[in-house]
């Protein structure tokens, strides 16, 4: 965590002190922020807001969009909703996986690449879809999935 | 911009704003709905900006939500004449402001058909936009998403108006009772009769909400709704909040959609802005504000009670409805939940009357609706028909039929709690209760189409590998019994088929189905179901094959 989200994140919960009903607001835009939750953040939101940090723990760990573990660099998701399904989306992810040697949630040693599959982003016409920090690869392939890859470090 | 005051005063704005806009000036509207997006369309949008710069204020550019014609994205729409470009990329602008200069067409990025050739130039002309009834997602062209003042210029908030100064709460919602509408986000439920619930409830403290939750896959409707023309559901609401009688309202939508989230804060900013939220709203006393919240990424949270304990700041538990939330939800509060679409349909009832919109659809379904139509189509996109149209009309005048010159096998509706009829049904009409008939209930609007290649128990495979992920765990019928059910369809998918496993699992559907706590588990067989009902003998050769030694698995 640097010094300047360690500054955003302090702000948001300084936004939500004393108002236990914004626990998620406040856990997801340190999420978006900080892309992971760090337990000593969590139990700062715990005094701050006036909840137990139980109960951080308990919403922190069942929403897929909180993570408990840093991310790499970059995030890559395969959309596996019904329509990349359909057209191909299994194959797509089989490639991803062999080209990061990461299965579906895991993060290298590096830190370079956090993998995870998804459903639905609703730009089902342009599937399979790859899509790294929220830039979409529409109409992906295996073939090209590499190209893509290459371009982040 | 001042606090508006009265209706007189929004009706002499709405004047303002269109005096001040020429209807000759070339306007292009650049999509920037979730696949446009994917596609870049924000780079095509900036070199248009950029090259009309060059031109001072001949041409408008300007940026808006999903047209609706996905497939061909990024879309352009240049007005006056509403000429359709696809697939345009940032190296046809400058012939596009060129031609649009001179009054002329770019033919090579007009609609060309695929078969015959045939161009088609304006957008009533192209087929994917001929045979709709776009009521709802029609304007999205016509407004930029961030601009209120593009919504007052097509119309907007006049419905309020009319609800506010000429008709008591009581009559809007007769109105809406009237007009039949029934809830779009996958009951069916009459919206008239939930307000009056809401509204009947003893408590003073009342909410409204709008469920933009769309966890279902490849449904996309609902956010090309929301981020496409916000005020209209936000008008729709504070509408239903007059008529029921609600001090305040909840936009619950997707967080994972950065323009939708912008393009809604905006809606929330203005419209408080300009005085249609706050307090003594357009002078009529009536008092409504609206907050945003957002989904965290799980599918149960659309539903309405899980949704309401997240809107709390709870984990989005489902709890039984022996006490439904139209009486005790938020807070415990009577809160009254509809559908994107379903507010969105308001105000054009009030406006134009009960009468008008019974006069579209069919006998028990009313209005029109808003279809996701996706998977193995050649036109996927976003599709608005009266109710009551064949699938026929969707699936091939619309959607062009099926990609890569492949035979249709089977249509499936509601996404992963929906169903799946074979292609022979195809000319079975859009509506709630005869497709909920047929096995394949419309839910929320996602269609799709699945070609010959398509391997049935495959499909119930990864539908219930979806489920299992997405249920919140709090009841056991739920958790384990799609489990159980995942387990055998995943053996069978694997060509490892044992004797008795079709009957298993036309027990786990059953016991599933009637003792799970909510719909996500009480639904969750519905699409084996569909498949037992019409694709049985390919479950039955996974059996036979694999007794036989051999194996079925693709």
């Amino acid at each position: 965590m640097s010094k300047m989200c360690e500054k955003e994140i302090d702000s948001i919960i300084e936004k939500y002190r004393g108002q236990p009903g914004s626990l998620i607001h406040a856990l997801v835009e340190i999420q978006h922020e900080n892309h992971w939750l760090p337990r000593e953040v969590m139990h700062k939101v715990a005094e701050a807001l006036e909840v137990p940090f139980a109960r951080v723990m308990q919403i922190a760990s069942f929403y897929k969009t909180f993570s408990l573990t840093p991310k790499g660099r970059h995030e890559v998701h395969v959309c596996t909703g019904m329509t990349c399904h359909l057209r191909g989306a299994a194959r797509l992810q089989s490639k991803v996986e062999e080209l990061t040697g990461l299965k579906d949630g895991e993060t290298d040693a590096e830190s370079r690449f956090t993998f995870a599959t998804g459903a639905c982003l609703g730009s089902c016409s342009i599937g399979p879809e790859l899509i790294v920090d929220g830039k979409h690869y529409g109409r992906m392939t295996p073939e090209k999935v590499e190209d893509v890859l290459k371009r982040y470090e | 911009m001042p606090r508006l005051q009265t209706a007189a005063d929004l009706e002499k704005l709405r004047t303002e704003i269109l005096a001040a806009r020429d209807p000759a000036k070339s306007c292009i509207a650049v999509c920037a709905g979730a696949a446009c997006d994917g596609m870049d369309s924000a780079a095509v949008a900036a070199a248009f900006v950029a090259e009309a710069g060059k031109l001072g204020d001949k041409i408008e550019v300007r940026p808006t939500g999903c047209h609706g014609y996905c497939e061909k994205g990024p879309n352009v729409v240049v007005t006056p004449g509403d000429i359709c470009y696809f697939e345009v990329q940032p190296t046809d602008v400058p012939e596009i402001i060129a031609a649009t200069l001179q009054g002329e067409v770019v033919e090579r990025l007009v609609y060309k058909d695929p078969n015959t050739g045939a161009k088609a130039v304006h957008m009533h002309e192209v087929p994917f936009y001929k045979h709709q009834m776009r009521l709802l997602i029609g304007d999205n062209p016509k407004i930029d998403p961030m601009r209120i003042d593009d919504y007052l210029a097509v119309g907007g908030y006049a419905a309020l108006v009319k609800a506010l100064t000429e008709m008591t709460p009581e009559q809007v919602l007769d109105e809406v009772k009237k007009a039949n509408l029934r809830g779009r986000g996958g009951g069916g439920f009459p919206a008239g009769s939930k307000w009056e619930t809401t509204r009947n409830a003893p408590e003073k403290t009342k909410y409204v909400i709008v469920n933009g939750h769309e966890g279902e896959s490849a449904a996309f409707m609902d956010r090309a709704m929301l981020t496409g023309n916000p005020h209209k559901v936000l008008e729709g609401l504070i509408i239903g909040a007059y008529a029921i009688g609600a001090q305040k309202g909840f936009m619950y939508t997707r967080h994972d959609m950065p323009l939708l989230e912008k393009h809604v804060r905006q809606a929330l900013a203005q419209a408080k802005e300009y005085g249609l939220l706050g307090k003594n709203i357009l002078g009529s006393g009536f008092d409504f504000e609206c907050e945003l919240h957002f989904d965290v990424g799980i599918f149960v949270s659309g539903e309405s009670s899980a949704l309401m304990r997240s809107i709390e700041g709870n984990p989005p538990e489902p709890r039984p409805k022996y006490i439904r939330t139209s009486v005790s939800g938020i807070w415990d509060k009577p809160s009254n939940l509809n559908n994107v679409e379903t507010w969105a349909n308001v105000p054009q009832i009030i406006t134009r009357g009960a009468e008008w919109f019974t006069s579209i659809g069919s006998e028990k379904s009313k209005g029109t609706k808003l279809i996701s139509l996706s998977g193995n189509v050649v036109n996927s996109g976003v599709v608005e028909v009266p109710m009551g149209t064949p699938l026929r009309t969707l699936v091939f005048d619309i959607g062009g039929g099926v990609r890569d010159g492949k035979t249709l096998k089977a249509i499936h509706f509601g996404g992963a709690m929906g169903g799946s009829i074979p292609a022979d049904l195809i000319d079975a009409p859009l509506d709630f209760d005869g497709m909920s008939k047929l096995g394949a209930p419309i839910g929320a609007g996602g269609l799709l189409l699945m070609d010959e290649d398509t391997d049935m128990v495959e499909v119930a495979r990864y539908l219930m590998d979806f489920l299992t992920q997405e249920s919140c765990g709090k009841c056991v019928p739920c958790r384990e019994g799609m489990q159980q059910m995942l387990h055998i369809l995943t053996r069978l998918t694997e060509g490892e088929g044992k004797a008795g496993d079709l009957e298993r699992l036309e027990d786990l559907v059953e016991v599933t189905g009637a003792a799970s706590l909510c719909a996500l588990g009480k639904t969750s067989g519905d699409p084996l179901k569909s498949m037992f009902r019409y694709f049985k003998p390919e479950y039955e050769a996974r059996i036979s094959d694999q007794a036989a030694g051999g194996s079925a698995a693709k």
